[in-house]
């Protein structure tokens, strides 16, 4: 009978894409997990205070911690956070607010371009305009580096999260004899507060990977760098620096560099996720 | 329904039993390229309730919004013709200090994501008549009694304004507007959303406020319009058809489209 051939067709069809859209699933999932357990076993087999407290140690030289990376990840994030975030907010809060026309649609395009510009051309760009006529690696160069990455994420999530609050609560606002400067800044910001807060964190957990514009703005050191001014170690280029190298305990070292880092972002990704799923929650 | 007896003044002078608080004289609005209202004229009178009606898309909301120039947030909007408010021009004035004196309650009730007592607060803190913590806190609860919501909140001032009902929600708006003091309150479908016991209360509210405050209320609801309105104006496309006493325009009016509408046999 044609009707049962064709139902039977249906439900071949059926379990082929089930099987198929399934095991697409499971293989991606299953090298997210593979990878996060690989990192877990080796990372934190050879995590240990040292890490945490020690400088690296010589080469021959067991034992040591990366100390001065953390400490240095930590500066070049606060760099490029008070670069990147002050100036993607506000960008982001005029696209939103007064972000009509050819201006705001190039602006948009070009934050968008931004966004895809590979992140070791960022670390070309920093080294060109501060390395070189500074000549001599430094924090600073690599926080700004980070800086102008930031930049185009902060732009389009804070203009995402302020759009999405409703014209209701700007009329209300402005209805009170609030001038539009006023209604952006005591009521539409603070609506949007959860979620601009949470793209911030995102950012900052996406960029705090980042090696390659750190391998020559920022650079490495095997000491504390004092103030801004130095070359310091950061976290990803350390991963980078003990992975290659031909030491067996350096590659430790950079699994557990590795799974800080991983535990960081993490830590940073789900606390975010919290306080946007709570947002909703008010918002309803 | 056939006019019998005397035949009430016609059209768009309604009679004059208060004074004028508002005049728009030969009012044009257009979004765009849409002419959506025709030179109306009319009087809005002192410390009485003034209600629109018609068919959606009439221009009684657009009317509405003219009147504390909440239509210049939308782009591309046009307006020709005068408003005065207590004889001076409404577009000659600074906006913000307009829509203080102007107070607007939407639609669907808005409250700010802040606590209950900082929605009320809002309106004095931007325009700078907070004044001391006591003084805020007596002018906060001033205007939640006036808006009849008092008791049911006192005890949650600090409580986020999303928990509550959506009736209690517009009342809090309402108290909002008042809080500020304003010479006109323009409610905007104030009940569309809320259940007939909501409705009731904000209806009461209007009847006590129209003491203090020039009401004007846009409603689909003809009953609602009878029931609160002392005058109503009758919107059609565009145009004002007919503006009279709430009464005229229910029992005998003059125009045979505000009776077709009156009656039901449209729109």
């Amino acid at each position: 009978m044609t009707g049962s051939l064709l139902l039977w067709r249906r439900k071949a069809v059926n379990i082929a894409m089930l099987t198929v859209t399934g095991m697409c699933t499971v293989v991606a999932a299953g090298i997210l997990i593979f990878i996060l357990g690989y990192l877990f076993i080796h990372g934190a087999a050879s995590l240990n205070w040292n890490f945490f407290t020690k400088l690296p140690t010589p080469v021959g030289e067991t034992g040591g911690g990366m100390a001065n990376a953390i400490v240095g990840s930590a500066k070049l994030l606060l760099i490029a956070s008070f670069i990147g975030i002050p100036i993607g907010f506000l960008a982001g809060v005029y696209l939103s607010e007064f972000g009509e026309g050819v201006f705001a649609f190039a602006v948009r395009y070009v934050t968008d371009l931004l966004n895809g510009v590979p992140s070791i051309v960022m670390g070309i760009f920093a080294y060109t305009i501060i390395v070189l006529p500074q000549k001599h690696f430094s924090t600073w160069a690599g926080g700004i580096a980070l800086g102008v990455m930031m930049i185009p994420i902060a732009v389009r999530s804070s203009e995402e999260f302020l759009r999405a609050v409703p014209k209701a609560l700007r009329e209300g606002s402005m209805a009170l004899g609030a001038s539009r400067a006023q209604a952006i800044f005591t009521v539409v910001i603070p609506a949007a507060k959860n979620g601009i807060i949470t793209g911030v964190m995102l950012n900052i957990a996406r960029v705090s990977g980042e090696t390659a514009p750190l391998l020559f703005t920022s650079f490495s050191n095997r000491y504390w760098s004092e103030g801004l001014n130095q070359p310091t170690a950061s976290l990803p280029v350390m991963i980078y620096t003990y992975a290659v190298a031909p030491y067996e305990d350096w590659h430790q070292q950079a699994w557990s560099a590795g799974f800080v880092l991983l535990t960081l972002v993490l830590g940073v990704n789900v606390f975010a996720r919290l306080v946007l799923a709570r947002n909703r929650h008010v918002a309803r | 329904m056939s006019s019998t007896g005397i035949q009430p003044p016609a059209g768009l002078q309604a009679p004059k039993t208060a004074d004028a608080k508002i005049r728009a004289t030969n009012l044009n609005f257009y979004y765009g390229n849409f002419h959506a209202l025709h030179g109306i004229s009319m009087e809005i009178y002192e410390k009485k309730v003034t209600a629109f009606i018609g068919p959606s898309g009439c221009g009684k909301s657009t009317f509405l919004r003219t009147l504390n120039r909440m239509n210049e947030t939308v782009r591309g909007t046009r307006v020709e013709g005068t408003i005065l408010l207590d004889g001076e021009n409404i577009f000659d004035q600074e906006v913000s200090n307009l829509r203080r004196r102007v107070g607007m309650v939407f639609q669907r009730s808005n409250p700010f994501p802040k606590s209950i007592f900082d929605n009320v607060a809002y309106g004095l803190r931007i325009n700078g008549m907070a004044g001391t913590r006591n003084e805020l806190r007596d002018k906060v609860e001033h205007s939640l009694r006036r808006a009849a919501l008092w008791e049911e909140v006192k005890d949650k001032l600090d409580q986020s304004a999303y928990g509550l009902s959506g009736g209690q929600q517009q009342r809090l708006c309402i108290a909002r507007g008042l809080a500020v003091n304003p010479e006109v309150l323009l409610l905007d479908e104030p009940c569309s959303a809320l259940d007939p016991i909501a409705t009731a209360k904000i209806e009461d509210l209007i009847f006590q406020l129209k003491d203090s405050c020039t009401i004007v209320i846009v409603t689909h609801s003809m009953q609602q319009a009878a029931r609160v309105a002392d005058f109503t104006g009758f919107f059609l496309l565009g145009k004002l058809i007919e503006f009279d006493a709430t009464t005229v325009i229910f029992k005998n009016p003059a125009k045979k489209e505000t009776e077709d509408y009156i009656t039901g046999r449209f729109g």
